[in-house]
This record gives C-alpha cells, sequence and structure tokens, in this order.
C-alpha cells in the first residue's frame, strides 16, 4: 500500500525530477526558500520555543494541503483538544469543523496526563499506531502533523520503550508515504528537548521569536534539508488573519525587467530637471530633506499625477492619520480625497512602532498584492529606523525595493535626514534608488528658503543646478536660479534682485525710447534739409534752362539776320546761282 | 461516604494513607478493561496477570472486558489509548490507567490504588 501511494504522489508531482520529490506547503513564501516545499513521504521536524507558531505552521500545512493540493490530512493533537485547536485557528480564517465533515481532515486529540498513568512492565504504543491508521485511512491522507509528539517522552516513563517506538513511528510514516510535520519544544542548546532531531533527518525547521528593543519579530530558519539545496538565511515570517507567510529574501533575484518609460511628476519643473520627462516607471525615487522642507508634498505630487492617469497608488503614511494628510495636501491644491473616493488612492497608516519590521513589510505587500498599485510610497522610511536596527531597516528596504520592482510598481520613499546621524544610514540605501532628490534649507540674510536639487537620476540626463523650490497654493514650483556673480540667489534676496533687474531694464528702455526719439527728429530735420536743398536746385535749375534756352534763342535770330543781311549785299547772287559752278 | 470506608478482610494488605484514595465498600463492583492489539505474547500475558490479581484481590466481583483494537480501532480514542496493553478501572471512580504487561504486581497493585504507594 506504501509503495502504490508513493507511485501515485511521484506522478502527481509531474515529471519526475532526479531530485527530492517535494511537496508544496501553501505557505506563502516557504515554498520558495526550499524551492518546492517539504520532502514528499518524510516526516519534517518543526521545532521551537512556546508560542513560535509551531502548531499554526502545521495547521497550515494541512489546510492548504486540503484546500490548494487536494491532499486529505491528519492532525494528531497532544496539546490541544479538537475543539480548542478549531477555536485557536478560526481566527486565523481555517474552518477545521468544515474540513472535517467533507472527510478531508481528522484532527485527533490524544490526551496524556502524565499523572494518571501507572506503568506496570512492558508495553508499545500499538495504541497511538491504532489510531493514526485509523485517521489516515479515514479520510486517505496524504498529510499529517503530529503536535508535539515530544509529550510522550514527557508523560512516559520507561524512555527507552518510547524512544524505540518513535523510530518505528517515524519508519511507520514513511511506509505510508505521508508528509509529515512533527512539532517539537525547543530545547536549551540543543534543537529539541528530548533530542527529536536525531530521528528525523530529513528535514529540521526551526522557528524562532526574538524581541529587540521591545519589538517582536519571528524568524525561520531550514537547519537540514537532507537532498535539496535549500535558503540557509533565517527568514522573518509574520503569522496574521490571513496565516503564516515568510518572506523571502533570496528569491528575489536581480533579474527585474526594466521600463523605459518615464513617468512626469506632476511637477513641470521637476520633470525638466529629470532630462525634460520625469522618472523612470518601476524606478525607485528617494525624496530626501529635513524637517518641513516640503517632501510629502512632492510625493503627493507625484501621487496626484498618477491617479489622474488613471493609475492606482498607495500612500503609506507612518507619521500622519489619512485625514490629516488630505487636509494637508488640499492646502497645497493636491485634493487627494477625489482619489481616494474614486478607488484609485489608498491611504493606509501605520505607527512605525506598532509592528516589527517584518510585519510592517509584510502588510505593505498584502495591501500591494491586493490593491494592484502601480505607484507605491513611503512617507517617511526614516520613521522606520525606530522599528529596527539599522542593518535590518536595510534589509526590510532592499526587499520592499526589489519586490516593487519585480511587481513593476514605481516606489516612492521619502527620508526625513537629521544632521548627524542621517550619513550612515543614506550610504546604506542609496545605492538602491535610482532618482535622489534632496531638499535643503538655505538660511541666507535671516530667512529660509528651499533649494531642491537632483543627487542622482540613473539613466537620464539631468540637472545639476540648484532651483529654488517654492510651495504655494496651487502646488510645489521651482524657479529658476540666479547664477549671478553673488552665487545662487534665492528668497528675498531673490525678490531684490529682481526688482533691481526689472528698475535697470525699465531705465533702459526710457533711454531707447528718447534715443528713438532724438533719433526720428534728426531724421525729420535730415528730411526737411534735403527737401530745401531739393527746391533751392529745382529753383536753380529753373533758371539756368531758361537762359540755355534765350541763349539758343539768340544764336537762331542772328544767324537770321546774318543770312538776310548776305542776301541784301549780293542783289543779282542768285544769278550767279551755284558758287561751285562758278568757280568751275 | 468515603471517609466511612469499612475495612475488607478480602484486603489483607491494608496500610490506608487517606480515606478517599481507598476503596470504598466491599460489595463495590469492579469494572475492568484490558485493552490489546492481536493476541500478541505481552497481551496475553498481561491478561493472565491481571486475572491472578483479581481473583486474589477481587474475588467475585470483578468483572474484565477485552477490547482488540486491531478489531475495533475506533474503541482507541474513547479511553485515549495510547500504549497496549492498558488496562482500565473503569468502576469505581475515578478512572485508572495501567499501561504495560502486568508484571510488576506491586505497580498494579498501586496503580489500582489496592495498595498504597509505598515511599
Amino acid at each position: 500500500m506504501a509503495t502504490s501511494q508513493k507511485k501515485k504522489n511521484g506522478k502527481k508531482s509531474g515529471p519526475r525530477l532526479p531530485a527530492l520529490a517535494k511537496t508544496p506547503t501553501g505557505i506563502s513564501g516557504f515554498d520558495a526558500i526550499t524551492q518546492g516545499g517539504l520532502p514528499r513521504g518524510r516526516p519534517t521536524l518543526v521545532c521551537g520555543g512556546p508560542g513560535c507558531g509551531k502548531t499554526l505552521f502545521g495547521v497550515e500545512f494541512l489546510v492548504r494541503g486540503i484546500e490548494n493540493f487536494d491532499e486529505p490530512a491528519v492532525f494528531i493533537a497532544f496539546e490541544e483538544t479538537a475543539d480548542d485547536l478549531a477555536q485557536n485557528v478560526a481566527s486565523l480564517g481555517y474552518d477545521l469543523a468544515q474540513l472535517a465533515a467533507k472527510k478531508k481532515l481528522v484532527v485527533d486529540f490524544v490526551h496524556l496526563d502524565p499523572g494518571d498513568i501507572e506503568e506496570a512492565g512492558g508495553y508499545t504504543l500499538d495504541g497511538l499506531f491504532v489510531r493514526l491508521d485509523l485517521a489516515v485511512r479515514s479520510v486517505k491522507a496524504k498529510r499529517i502533523v503530529i503536535d508535539t509528539l515530544e509529550v510522550l517522552l514527557g508523560a512516559l516513563q520507561d524512555a527507552s520503550a518510547v524512544r524505540a517506538e518513535l523510530q518505528r513511528l517515524f519508519r511507520w510514516l514513511k511506509e505510508r508515504g505521508l508528509t509529515a510535520v512533527i512539532t517539537a519544544e525547543r530545547g536549551d542548546g540543543a534543537l529539541t528537548k528530548h533530542g527529536l532531531e536525531e530521528y528525523v533527518s530529513d528535514c529540521v525547521i526551526l522557528l524562532e521569536q526574538r524581541v529587540d528593543d521591545l519589538i517582536n519579530t519571528r524568524r525561520l530558519r531550514v537547519v537540514k534539508y537532507r537532498g535539496s539545496s535549500h535558503g540557509a538565511n533565517e527568514y522573518p515570517f509574520l503569522i496574521d488573519e490571513q496565516g503564516f507567510s515568510v518572506l523571502p529574501m533570496t528569491s528575489v533575484q536581480l533579474d527585474y525587467q526594466v521600463s523605459h518609460e518615464r513617468v512626469p511628476s506632476g511637477i513641470a519643473d521637476l520633470d525638466e530637471m529629470l532630462g525634460g520627462k520625469g522618472y523612470f516607471r518601476t524606478s525607485t525615487v528617494l525624496v530626501s530633506g529635513g524637517a518641513g522642507t516640503g517632501k510629502s508634498c512632492i510625493a503627493a505630487h507625484m501621487v496626484d499625477a498618477a491617479c489622474a492617469r488613471g493609475e492606482r497608488a498607495i500612500l503609506f503614511a507612518l507619521e500622519e492619520s489619512p485625514s490629516q494628510i488630505v487636509r494637508n495636501m488640499r492646502s497645497v491644491g493636491i485634493d487627494l480625497d477625489k482619489w481616494v473616493k474614486k478607488g484609485l488612492l489608498l491611504i493606509r497608516a501605520t505607527r512605525p512602532s506598532f509592528y516589527g519590521l517584518e510585519m510592517h513589510l509584510l502588510t505593505m505587500h498584502k495591501e500591494i498584492s491586493a490593491f494592484q498599485p502601480r505607484l507605491v510610497v513611503l512617507d517617511p522610511i526614516s520613521s522606520l529606523m525606530n522599528a529596527g536596527n539599522p542593518r535590518d531597516v536595510k534589509a526590510m528596504m532592499i526587499r520592499l525595493f526589489d519586490s516593487l520592482k519585480l511587481q513593476q510598481i514605481t516606489g516612492i520613499m521619502t527620508y526625513l535626514t537629521t544632521a548627524g546621524r542621517m550619513e550612515e544610514t543614506e550610504a546604506g540605501i542609496s545605492s538602491l534608488i535610482d532618482t535622489w532628490l534632496e531638499v535643503r534649507d538655505v538660511e541666507l540674510q535671516g530667512e529660509r528658503t528651499r533649494a531642491l536639487y537632483v543627487i542622482k537620476s540613473r539613466g537620464m540626463p539631468h540637472s545639476n543646478q540648484v532651483r529654488e523650490f517654492v510651495l504655494d497654493s496651487d502646488g510645489v514650483h521651482l524657479l529658476e536660479v540666479y547664477a549671478g556673480e553673488d552665487g545662487v540667489v534665492t528668497g528675498s534676496a531673490r525678490i531684490s534682485q529682481d526688482n533691481r533687474r526689472a528698475a535697470e531694464s525699465e531705465s533702459r528702455k526710457a533711454e531707447a525710447k528718447r534715443t528713438e526719439l532724438l533719433l526720428a527728429r534728426k531724421q525729420a530735420a535730415v528730411r526737411a534739409r534735403i527737401a530745401a536743398l531739393e527746391a533751392e536746385f529745382e529753383s536753380e535749375a529753373e533758371a539756368a534752362r531758361l537762359e540755355i534756352r534765350e541763349a539758343s534763342e539768340r544764336v537762331e535770330r542772328a544767324r537770321a539776320e546774318r543770312v538776310a543781311a548776305g542776301r541784301r549785299r549780293s542783289g543779282g547772287a542768285t544769278l550767279r546761282a551755284p558758287r561751285a559752278g562758278g568757280k568751275a | 461516604m468515603a471517609a466511612t470506608a469499612k475495612k475488607t478482610p478480602k484486603l489483607r494488605k491494608t496500610a490506608r494513607p487517606s480515606a478517599s484514595a481507598w476503596p470504598q465498600a466491599s460489595e463495590e463492583r469492579w469494572e475492568l478493561r484490558l485493552y490489546v492489539a492481536g493476541q500478541t505474547p505481552r497481551c496475553v500475558e498481561a491478561f493472565s496477570h491481571l486475572r491472578r490479581l483479581c481473583d486474589e484481590h477481587l474475588e467475585g466481583r470483578y468483572s474484565i472486558e477485552v477490547i482488540d483494537l486491531l478489531k475495533n480501532p475506533t474503541l482507541a480514542a474513547g479511553d485515549q489509548i495510547i500504549a497496549i496493553p492498558t488496562l482500565v478501572r473503569k468502576l469505581p471512580r475515578p478512572m485508572k490507567k495501567i499501561i504495560g504487561d502486568l508484571s510488576n504486581t506491586e505497580r498494579v497493585l498501586v496503580g489500582l490504588n489496592l495498595k498504597a504507594r509505598s515511599r
């Protein structure tokens, strides 16, 4: 029977790999770490201290197995009655009674009271085996959880008999091809109190709960996984109303698709500084600056622009309540409420110290996967520093940014810088940032103005200028800077500079007008003179022409007179007619 | 009632640490159950040990019900049976459980409250 079941299991897992066959747990993140789940048909030891989630791991392994993989299951409870167990996990959304009614699950409570058992001679644990066998056969179980097996070792005195029986139990589980989870209490300096790890050699998982600075973080580690590679790190995990989730850090590789799409930030002047087109979609934008420098306003602008394009956005507020944000942004002309009502914007406010880092990360993960935004804002990430030490924060940032990129989501982070402490953290996260804007206070001539510049922006040409940053009732504006002989001029210095320039240009204008007038006058005078000269010339010319005419008339007249006189002197000259003939 | 328990002539080895831990009356019926899993030597041995003990200490007022879990596996859960063999004292109350092949007579008697725990 056992072999037939094994074969069936093998077939079910598709093409049989030379590697170990695995049973997916369905626990989010865990299968990624173990590259497929728990070893199929073998027992796995899950150990940890009290309250670290061993039982829940087991329950979720079974419930997911039934719901997602149609693998019936048996839960052997040594510590809680079936009713207690059902009640405890009901808050996580598991309905064990319903699964039992559907003949998919058997919860068998094995009660062992150390006080009321007298041992008189040798015994075996056949009673337990009978019960296991009955439960497994009644639902044709493929998965089994035994929680917590070592109760046996605590309740029964004949340790050597119990140990021999435990060995038989593990053999029995393997023979039936059951994928088993055995939970065990963590011992001092050892994985388990009663050394159960020596019986389970295939896979050992350690759950831990740690409190650092009053904040609780849960961690999971795969101590051993025979015949399989696995993530060796400690992975933070969470237990919330949706059950057990592990955050795989190494499952995120640097192989995400990059986008070439540029997205306007909603601040035209800023887009201009970023090569004229805005930031890259799916990039990570950091807006850093001191208190009250308008970081949130820049982020709100980006949210507003995204929503105006019809994209979804989530704003994770770590310092203000949603209504406060809406009110404050309205004062600079950004109506976020409109987008919230339209269902395009989700504002989630949590106190940084309310959860541990992992919880923050996971709640964000969950909100993101539920809402499917294209833009995510964290305002401000610096306040998460309170929720963990800088190294953890950085690790969390890496995971968050990577997962955003993987999901093709643009991330906008604001970061409150305070003098002194900022440098190391900034250095820590700067390598994760694609576009980094810095807003700085500039104190000049007794007043404070804001200046914005682009520290870096990967993959695009960007302005190296410092621009003055002005917030008014219609949002953020970036003003051109005067790069005069006095350097960058901002604020009232800018205004006086403005005035000075205005006055200068005014006087220049007047002067030009005067010159123009003068020129016109000169031209008129010249014209008049030309006219006069022309007139003079004209009259002189007229006189000359008259004289010429008279003179020629006189010449004509004189000639005529000579002719007449000649005729009178000769008289018969006409007889002598041609002179030439006379000569001849 | 327990406080006024009469001394039973058949319980010869009487050393009473407290009255309440003592079987109440000689007329009281003892109902015993022996859980076994098949006819293993250990189970058979347990049964014969039990018979001998009962004849010795509870003559005429006991009954033994042998339950074979291989035949009736569903009965294992009712009395929370884990080990085999297990002897359950159903009556008199309170219920008592003794596991093992019952070869250690002393422990069986203590377990059944037929004898005080020796310190």
